[in-house]
């Protein structure tokens, strides 16, 4: 067989798995994304370790590990996930934008980037619907509201 | 579907005109498939379809489903390639395991039956661009690299290059200090988990103790 075959086949997997990461949405189907670039990886080191016959079989042993640590990933990645799902209301990655540089500069204009500027910004964020509420600020304003956020 | 044709196509004018020159004495050209090949592109059409229906539906549910018949078109891809160790591995921890696990993920973020118009983000047709550009560098310059080279698929007498003999007598002479530390990671990923899950725990029964003991019970 052809080494090309496998090897493109890998390629085309990996991207694959490259335009699911950076067009979806939703976490979990990031997760799947990823998966998929896994496989090329390890599509791509089982083929070399045939055709290179490695005495130590290299590619094959590296590839059980690739795959446990996918496993080991996949839970602590869905733990996550869940976690900000429950903290957040929602697992949309395009929303959690707590990190960003952009609200400081548009508050930054505004409120010399005092903390009420900061606070007013990701509630303007989110505000489709209450139980979406950035967990920072409502841990940093004390909890009179805390029993609202789903916990 | 279409960063995969365009890929193709890219790459498909490359192969005829490598194929009329004779690279190496004895050496297969591309117009002359065996039976593995064509199996092998066979079952490597299906797992990059089911692949990109997988990135590309708007049905969660589905994407996951999907996602099996690319693991196992993946699975089926090693045992082409002799390695059926791996491929048994493969079925048995993605198959079994990891999409199961994407499954109760999608479930415990009730996510959505039936279409979602929002599964893609804004910036879908950036990262079309970004996942052809990288497709066509990368099988263009892969199939230039490899388009010589031939791996050879029979096996000598006795077990075959991935038995889980030969794979067993490999990861446990040579392999030993790296799949102890595998365990070792396992183990930490494992505790991770239970940790991320108690502190949530704790959190709710603080939330519940506070007073909306009917809003947190609806996790």
């Amino acid at each position: 067989m052809h080494l090309a075959y496998p090897a493109s086949l890998a390629v085309l997997l990996f991207c694959v798995g490259l335009y699911g990461v950076l067009a979806r949405r939703n976490a979990i189907l990031v997760l799947m994304a990823v998966e998929l670039m896994l496989n090329a990886v390890n599509l791509n080191l089982v083929a070399f370790d045939v055709w290179l016959r490695d005495t130590l079989h290299a590619g094959q042993a590296l590839t059980l590990f690739t795959i446990a640590i996918a496993a080991a990933e996949i839970g602590i990645g869905l733990a996550i996930v869940l976690l900000v799902y429950r903290n957040r209301g929602s697992s949309d990655v395009d929303r959690l934008r707590d990190l960003s540089e952009r609200d400081d500069l548009e508050t930054g204009a505004r409120g010399g980037g005092s903390r009420e500027g900061k606070s007013l910004a990701p509630a303007t964020d989110n505000d489709a619907d209450d139980d979406t509420d950035s967990g920072f600020d409502q841990a940093r304003h004390g909890s009179s509201d805390a029993g609202r956020r789903p916990a | 579907m279409s960063p995969v044709t365009t890929a193709l196509a890219h790459a498909e004018p490359l192969q005829p005109l490598r194929a009329l020159q004779p690279l190496a004495a004895g050496h297969p050209g591309f117009l002359s498939p065996t039976g593995v090949e064509i199996i092998f592109l066979l079952v490597g059409l299906v797992t990059l379809g089911a692949a990109v229906v997988t990135v590309a539906t708007k049905q969660l549910v589905h994407a996951a489903l999907w996602l099996v018949v690319a693991l196992g078109g993946v699975a089926v891809e090693y045992l082409l390639l002799t390695a059926e160790f791996i491929a048994w591995v493969q079925v048995l921890i993605y198959v079994g395991s990891v999409v199961v696990l994407i499954l109760f993920g999608l479930m415990l973020t009730r996510a959505p039956i039936g279409r979602s118009p929002d599964a893609d983000s804004g910036n879908r047709w950036v990262a079309l661009a970004v996942s052809l550009a990288a497709a066509a560098t990368l099988v263009t310059v892969v199939v230039d690299a490899f388009r010589a080279t031939w791996i050879d698929l029979e096996q000598p007498v006795g077990p075959g290059e991935g038995s889980s003999e030969v794979t067993g007598m490999a990861l446990f002479r040579h392999w030993v200090l790296p799949f102890e530390a595998l365990s070792v990671l396992l183990l930490a990923a494992l505790v991770g988990a239970i940790v991320l899950s108690r502190r949530q725990q704790a959190a709710r029964a603080g939330a519940g103790s506070s007073g909306a003991p009917g809003k947190a019970g609806g996790n």
